[in-house]
């Protein structure tokens, strides 16, 4: 394989494509909102469970994509859940800033931990998409942008 | 088995020289990512031979100017070179006369254009068009505004497991409140080149008028509008070898002169007062405005290249890939091929048990393979295969054996790594 795919389709990259994380819906969620990218057919939904003190305690998604949007939604996910819906925010921000920085900026990847695998896909215009799809549903529904879910 | 056999030995039986078709084709030679670049897009735009592009820099360098009108040396010129284009274009179609070819942007205005002027006008509330569940947005969209506008009702014909159109379901659908029947000649997406004669036979006994959207099959079958009887047809140049932005317009004269103008503006009118405009004759009445002038003679030049090189002989070549790579792809485990057609054009649309068609796109860029993967403007074929997307590989005059071996070991390798 060819360098920049290689960075792109890093392993965990691709294991997490073949057995994604939190693959699954929740019942009752506090938030939910169906993300779709037009241009490729792509479909993620987003489930979030979120307590009074901002605490998302549980974040699941499920739909179909390729495996960049696919792993993406997984590692999300993963690094989402037991974080304030504040932290959350930040963590896309610099997710963000990961995928569509030029390709000579600096980016700091070790405070993106697990993240940083996704440093590939700035190489890639036409992905940064597909990347980002589960992160921008995600805020999305926190935002309250989809169908809040009432408790009551 | 096509594999087995020498290929040298079909080559020769296909008196078809691709080495020599391909020395025209100056953009094939290039390197995409270090390697060869392999171009098996076409379905979504040829390449352009030199002798378009001569065409297009002659045009530019020695007698650019604006057409109709103009009593100069050039316009005179120009205006000769636009409408002996158009010559070119009712002969290659074989319409009946230069008056029922209109310029264009392309397919997708062709077709506006039609539901814009014929459907305005005839069509009333409960009214029917009848389209397929295989068609391109482009021949989806123009009839759903019309429909709404008027009141009226878009009908499917359904397809089948192997992309093919039920013909039984289309004759339960039509009905005196037909008022026109729109289909496309060839998929872009399943390949399937559609029975157009039976459904222009089965709509005329009922005296329906019906479109047809060649924008795959023109570069692909012998067309002959007079002997389809088709009503309307519609076609883009860059499909055909010819330069994007310019696109044709048959229509039946009876039919084009009962529609109502288009767009207004220049050429398109007699004479104007401020009372009333009387408008230009056909085809210039849809004509509004200076058109694409280089690209009319660009397409005029693609159809002779193609007309050189023998349309026949292209489907044969084109048939005989399409073949080779059908039995040679379909050996890779979990590969599903979406559109099995025993009568294609040479698309072959397919996925991939657990990897998705964008992943497969960008890894085949890297073996310098262009393919297209998505939904290639026809969702609803999509959602009838319950799939989200496709992979396509689409072969043109220029493509090669080696090409689609290219093709196979890259989804090959994939496997590999998605394993």
């Amino acid at each position: 394989m060819q360098q920049e795919l290689r960075e792109l389709y890093q392993q965990v990259i691709l294991d997490h494509n073949k057995s994604p994380r939190n693959f699954r819906k929740i019942e009752n969620p506090t938030y939910f909102l169906e993300g779709y990218n037009p241009l490729c057919g792509d479909n993620i939904t987003i489930y979030l469970l979120v307590d009074e003190n901002n605490l998302i305690k549980d974040i699941s998604f499920q739909g179909s994509g390729c495996a960049i949007s696919k792993a993406s939604a997984s590692l999300m996910t993963s690094m989402i859940k037991g974080k304030t819906v504040d932290e959350a925010k930040k963590i896309f921000e610099k997710f963000h800033h990961l995928i569509t920085a030029k390709v000579d900026e600096e980016v700091n990847l070790e405070e993106l931990g697990k993240l940083a695998v996704f440093s590939g896909v700035r190489e890639f215009p036409a992905r940064v998409k597909c990347a980002s799809l589960a992160w921008h549903t995600m805020i999305g529904a926190l935002e309250g942008k989809g169908e809040k879910v009432s408790t009551e | 088995m096509l594999i087995k056999e020498d290929n040298t030995e079909i080559k020769k039986k296909l008196d078809y020289n691709v080495e020599k078709i391909r020395s025209d084709f100056p953009i094939l030679s290039q390197l995409v990512h270090g390697k060869p670049l392999v171009y098996l897009d076409n379905a979504a735009t040829t390449q352009k031979p030199l002798h378009v592009l001569h065409s297009l820099e002659n045009y530019y360098y020695k007698q650019n100017a604006n057409i109709h009108r103009g009593v100069h040396a050039l316009s005179q010129e120009a205006t000769e070179a636009f409408e002996s284009a158009r010559i070119k274009v009712k002969k290659f179609i074989n319409a009946l006369g230069k008056n029922e070819i209109i310029f264009t942007k392309g397919t997708t205005e062709s077709i506006n254009l039609v539901a814009q002027t014929y459907c305005r006008k005839v069509l009333k509330e409960g009214d029917d068009i009848i389209i397929s569940e295989m068609e391109h947005h482009s021949n989806i969209v123009p009839w759903q505004l019309i429909c709404e506008e008027k009141k009226a009702n878009l009908k499917v014909i359904p397809i089948d497991d192997n992309g093919e159109l039920i013909i039984e379901e289309f004759e339960k659908l039509i009905s005196e409140k037909t008022k026109l029947v729109s289909v496309v000649y060839a998929s872009n997406s399943l390949g399937t080149v559609n029975p157009v004669k039976e459904i222009i036979n089965i709509a005329h006994s009922y005296n329906v008028p019906v479109l047809l959207d060649a924008a795959q099959a023109v570069n692909h079958l012998n067309i002959d509008v007079q002997d389809l009887d088709c009503d309307f047809l519609a076609f883009s140049g860059h499909k055909l070898y010819g330069p994007t932005g310019i696109g044709i317009l048959y229509g039946k004269v009876n039919h084009l002169e009962n529609m109502p103008p288009y767009q207004g503006g220049g050429d398109m009118i007699s004479r104007v007062t401020f009372q009333k405009t009387t408008y230009n004759e056909l085809p210039h009445k849809f004509e509004a405005g200076t058109p694409n002038i280089a690209g009319a003679i660009g397409l005029g030049a693609a159809i002779d290249y193609v007309t050189y090189v023998g349309l026949d002989k292209i489907a044969a070549y084109e048939n005989y890939l399409l073949e080779y790579a059908t039995e040679k792809i379909s050996t890779l485990k979990g590969l599903r091929i979406i559109g099995t057609s025993k009568n294609k054009i040479s698309v072959l649309s397919f996925v991939l048990e657990n990897v998705h068609p964008h992943d497969v796109g960008t890894f085949l860029d890297f073996e310098g393979v262009a393919i297209r993967t998505g939904h290639h403007c026809t969702q609803p074929v999509m959602d009838r295969f319950k799939i989200p997307a496709t992979s396509r590989a689409s072969f043109g005059m220029y493509n090669t054996i080696e090409e689609v071996d290219i093709l196979y070991n890259g989804l090959k390798k994939i496997l590999e790594v998605f394993a």
